[in-house]
């Protein structure tokens, strides 16, 4: 089994189609969505864990991007800019899936991409403006 | 007979090279190991060090005269559309860390982002930016200039001067929100019904925690300011000893404040940043680092202070900080604080931070380097702060009405 965290982009000719239906029903893959945002006439953006067996998922992924639906790893679309960063660590205690984490015996701060579902909490709590997502 | 040092004697030795200098980490193993009375002949200087948000803080600069001359008192005067206070001679001001364009939208679509301000405009200038200088005014026969549009940076001015009239907070409230929506506060996003706890001290690094009572930090005081050196003005606004304190003199709520000074031209943006707080306004972030010098044994004992000898406050910060109503919902140790939970009421919660430890490590090391190799030499007090036998205490205002004629 294989899990990849992507941003889904739909054309606005799209977004009344039931892609996910399709990857669940063709293709046995498990979809959880994380973030949608879907606005009528313009694009819909879809962050999605998917799970499945590595020739289902690459099949799967075939078909999104045949159909037109734009892919990206989430990990390009959320940035923690280190250098600005103070290690005060007013995030660490609203991250949900504890992407941002603190190693309590040097007392900094680090960020694991792999783990953030950019659900945004950490961007009014950050005041460095350290967090930037992309959505 | 105990042997008491003096700083006379400590600056001898760190002149020589031979001063023996740790920091107020260093120093907790070293005293468990030694003993207190050897470890206070041994020890010379402990550096401490704290590095979080102050909003009572601000600059003052004189920009230099123009061709002709222009007053800019009476008039409108901005640093990057900031605007200033000029209330004083021709080409003198001050920036505050908290001032924000006039056309910020403040918390009008709430909660605000304050995403620049005066703290934004000090840490540019700090860098080496330019900044726009723009000014209106009102002319005189000795100033007649009307109107001024130039940039600026900190090299051009001739003086540039770090003026915080409240750093350095002696502990801090750990702030909670018991209401059931979220709060937007300068103690960061509270989130509702006790979700998370924030807390802002740097415990057992944090200066005057290491000096309770104000034994040897004083007027004159020669201090790490911003990455540069600055000194003590003397005690800051709101400096309140005589409160609560521990059997060792440590206060359990917060306490003592200091006023600090310092040139601008030496420090730099790694210690002073520009910080925004979601729906509370711009601060700045300074990094502080002051030395003790171990004068004798009680002064080093003060310096073992522990993170679990440090007490704070539980404060509501949905409504008895904003009404001003007295009382803590629970006591807590900056021991339990780092450690990522908290419990309050039975009820465990997680915590967060706003003032970097990892940084005040760094300047009380730096403090420390600078000692060690002969930089930096410490100073007498010209006279010491006053102490929980003072009988100061923070007052509030007291409203009478302004009667109508």
């Amino acid at each position: 089994m294989q899990k990849k965290r992507v941003v889904l982009s739909f054309p606005p000719q799209m977004i009344d189609q039931a892609v996910t239906y399709k990857l669940i029903k063709d293709f046995d893959l498990m979809i959880n969505i994380l973030r949608a945002r879907i606005t009528p006439k313009e694009q819909g953006r879809l962050v999605v864990e998917i799970t499945g067996k590595k020739p289902a998922l690459d099949a799967g992924i075939n078909y999104l991007r045949e159909v037109g639906v734009e892919i990206q790893p989430l990990a390009q679309d959320v940035k923690w800019h280190e250098d600005r960063c103070v290690h005060c660590t007013a995030c660490v205690s609203v991250c949900p899936p504890k992407a941002l984490e603190l190693d309590r015996t040097r007392m900094e701060v680090s960020f694991n991409k792999d783990k953030c579902i950019a659900c945004e909490l950490c961007l009014p709590v950050c005041p460095y403006q350290a967090m930037e997502i992309l959505f | 007979m105990e042997m008491a040092k003096t700083i006379a004697e400590i600056n001898e030795k760190i002149r020589k090279g031979t001063a023996v200098v740790l920091t107020a980490e260093e120093v907790i193993g070293f005293a468990a190991e030694r003993g207190v009375k050897k470890a206070a002949q041994e020890v010379d200087v402990v550096t401490t060090g704290t590095f979080g948000p102050m909003c009572s803080s601000g600059a003052y600069f004189n920009v230099g005269h123009t061709k002709p001359r222009i007053k800019l008192g009476g008039g409108k005067t901005c640093l990057n559309d900031i605007p200033v206070y000029v209330g004083f001679a021709a080409v003198d001001f001050f920036l505050g860390a908290t001032a924000m364009t006039e056309d910020d939208p403040r918390n009008k679509i709430f909660p605000g982002k304050f995403s620049y301000g005066g703290a934004h405009v000090i840490e540019e200038l700090v860098a080496g930016k330019d900044v726009s200088l723009t000014a209106t005014a009102y002319g005189t026969d000795c100033y007649p200039r009307k109107s001024l549009e130039t940039y600026i940076s900190l090299k051009d001015m001739n003086e540039a001067v770090l003026f915080n009239m409240r750093n350095a907070y002696q502990n801090y409230n750990v702030a909670v929100n018991l209401s059931d929506k979220v709060i937007y506060t300068y103690m960061g996003v509270l989130q509702p019904k006790m979700v998370n706890a924030n807390y802002c001290n740097a415990g057992q690094l944090s200066p005057l925690l290491n000096d309770p009572l104000y034994k040897t930090i004083g007027i004159g005081t020669r201090i790490f300011l911003g990455g540069g050196m600055g000194y003590v003005v003397g005690n800051g606004t709101q400096h309140n000893p005589g409160v609560k304190r521990t059997e060792k003199g440590v206060p359990k709520m917060p306490a003592g404040t200091l006023s600090l000074t310092g040139d601008l031209k030496m420090m730099s943006p790694r210690w002073l940043r520009g910080t925004s707080f979601t729906g509370y306004g711009v601060t700045l972030t300074v990094g502080i680092g002051i030395p003790i010098p171990v004068l004798n044994e009680e002064i080093l004992e003060y310096t073992t202070v522990r993170d679990e000898d440090i007490w704070a406050q539980v404060v509501d910060y949905s409504e008895a900080y904003p009404q001003c109503i007295p009382g803590s919902l629970g006591e807590v140790n900056y021991s339990q604080l780092k450690s990522g939970k908290i419990t309050v009421q039975g009820k465990e919660i997680p915590t967060a931070g706003l003032s970097s430890y990892t940084r005040a490590r760094e300047i009380a090391g730096i403090l420390k380097e600078w000692i060690e190799t002969g930089k930096f030499f410490l100073t007498e007090p010209v006279e010491l702060l006053p102490s929980a036998d003072s009988g100061i205490a923070v007052k509030p205002l007291k409203e009478r009405p302004i009667k109508k004629k």
